[in-house]
């Protein structure tokens, strides 16, 4: 069997589709964007062209969307936006989940020492935040709410639309970061009254290094970068505008195809937790249903979780996992212990991210093969031996 | 690459992985919070030569690769020899360690002493100062 890629939250593959749409770019539309010449005229119109693509899929308008680097720099972008906002209003105060990218935890960090007060709502057994907390949360110098669309460790989604109408009432500004979403699922801007997004090109078989930054008209938007007019002198530097013509059409493409994709990898999905169930003492993290269609992450007791990585990988599937020594700190993924599992427990976990061009026999060959690694690892583990002789109390 | 193919090797084929029942020294050093755990079982023989060594660890790549490294290089020594062993001769012995893996070697390094020091328990001799 070839090699089999599960972990797509953490990047897809180049589709044929961007590659083409980036080669086409790179070929035909070689000018500069701020050129008054026909070439840099024609780059103009590609990049006006993709703008109008990423608005349409996101409902917005095309002068909402502001190309970034990626996910990481447009959080970075809105949150800093939001805190200038707030400083001229006199509001310092910020509110997010503990479980948010460090795109967004790091930000706000550093938000923290210039003086602004951050409250991390928590999220749960199921990893869901919840609206009656965040109302609670709320204070008269509240300036932003900051909540994912979905996680990406473990694929929860969030109410989004009940969070955006209730800030959007409070005059709160409401970022997301939508990168595990953004083509994944139905997001409108405009409904679920959202006032920045961030997305990142590579999570929907676009290219790396290029993202968007969706923010409503009539914010001003705080430069992280100085420099040239680009992006209504919001976001300077020449465009990278075969990576974003790639992206435009990688997303076009996966908002079409995404009911139709997302119901097939829902079913391979389903066809992974339920084998992987069959473990004992392992759990499926997060809430069975709330999710994106392709994230499933288990915690198996008695093992960690960068073994089984190796392990699995020298059989051929790559996968990713929460532990500690994948995190490259001591502490297991900050996601996993804000759904309040033991420091143990984490460190044994293990992300399969699929997607549409993973098969169910693949699937068979991964709940197959992780049983397989957990039994062995269990074996040669002191935790294991503790657990089954009763030593210790199973804690899942 | 993260880890050396001598990291790899040990990893994918651990030497000494097991128990043994009737061990003169058993070494239990690590938290399983902290995500390693490692477990030496040692037989230890009249002349104090270290016969017989079996591991068992909980842990990521590196932390079963220094468990079963360490188990090598101690077999076959004495009891003084195999004290003499430092982590960073284990570390060199598998070709280096990823920076944040260093601390896995320190935990073999332990988990021998661990192991030798219960023998001395056992036996009722007084454990050396260096141990202690």
């Amino acid at each position: 069997m070839n090699y089999i890629y599960a972990d797509h939250a953490a990047t897809t593959a180049t589709g044929s589709v961007a590659r083409e749409a980036m080669i086409d770019c790179m070929e035909n539309y070689y000018g500069n964007p701020s050129s008054l010449h026909t070439p840099g005229q024609k780059a103009a119109e590609k990049l006006w062209e993709s703008r109008e693509i990423m608005a349409k899929y996101l409902h917005a308008k095309p002068e909402e969307i502001y190309f970034t680097s990626g996910g990481s720099e447009a959080d970075n972008q809105a949150l800093l936006t939001a805190a200038m906002i707030g400083k001229k209003k006199g509001k310092r105060h910020i509110i997010s989940t503990a479980f948010e990218h460090h795109a967004v935890l790091h930000s706000l960090r550093r938000l923290e020492k210039e003086g602004f007060e951050v409250t991390l709502l928590p999220v749960h057994e199921n990893g869901i935040v919840r609206l009656d907390e965040l109302k609670a949360a709320v204070r008269e110098d509240t300036i932003c709410v900051s909540v994912m669309y979905a996680n990406n460790e473990i694929g929860t989604v969030q109410p989004i639309a009940e969070i955006g109408a209730f800030c959007r009432e409070k005059g709160i500004l409401f970022h997301t970061d939508a990168v595990q979403a953004a083509g994944r699922l139905d997001i409108d801007v405009v409904k679920e009254n959202i006032d920045f997004l961030a997305l990142s090109a590579h999570k929907f078989y676009g290219p790396r290094g290029v993202g968007v930054l969706y923010c409503r008209k009539g914010i001003p938007l705080t430069n992280l970068i100085e420099g040239g007019a680009q992006e209504r002198g919001k976001r300077a530097g020449t465009e990278n505008l075969p990576a974003i013509a790639g992206m435009a059409a990688a997303f076009r493409e996966a908002c079409e195809n995404r009911d139709k994709d997302n119901a097939y990898v829902a079913s391979l999905r389903d066809q992974l937790i339920e084998g992987l169930s069959e473990i004992p003492h392992g759990k499926l993290n997060g809430d069975r249903n709330q999710r994106v269609a392709g994230t499933v992450n288990f915690c198996f007791e008695g093992i960690e979780g960068e073994s089984l990585l190796l392990l699995l990988d020298m059989r051929g599937i790559g996968a990713s996992s929460g532990s500690a020594c994948t995190s490259g700190s001591l502490d297991p993924s900050h996601v996993l212990l804000a759904l309040g599992l033991p420091h143990e427990v984490a460190h044994g976990s293990l992300r399969l991210s699929i997607g549409a061009e993973n098969t169910p026999e693949e699937m068979e060959y991964i709940v197959n093969n992780v049983n397989e690694v957990v039994a062995y690892l269990r074996s040669m583990s002191p935790v294991w031996e503790d657990l089954e002789k009763g030593n210790k109390p199973h804690l899942i | 690459m993260l880890y050396s193919e001598k990291v790899m090797d040990h990893f994918q084929h651990p030497r000494n992985v097991g128990k043994i029942e009737d061990a003169d020294g058993v070494g239990e050093v690590g938290n399983a919070k902290c995500g390693d755990i490692m477990k030496m079982y040692i037989k230890v023989d009249e002349n104090e030569i270290i016969t017989d060594v079996k591991f068992n660890t909980f842990g990521c790549g590196s932390a079963i690769a220094t468990s079963s490294m360490a188990t090598e290089m101690i077999k076959g020594k004495s009891i003084k020899e195999a004290l003499a062993i430092s982590n960073k001769a284990v570390v060199e012995a598998l070709d280096g360690l990823p920076t944040n893996k260093i601390h896995c070697s320190v935990l073999a390094e332990e988990a021998v002493k661990a192991a030798v020091e219960d023998y001395y328990k056992r036996k009722g001799l007084p454990i050396p100062e260096d141990l202690s």
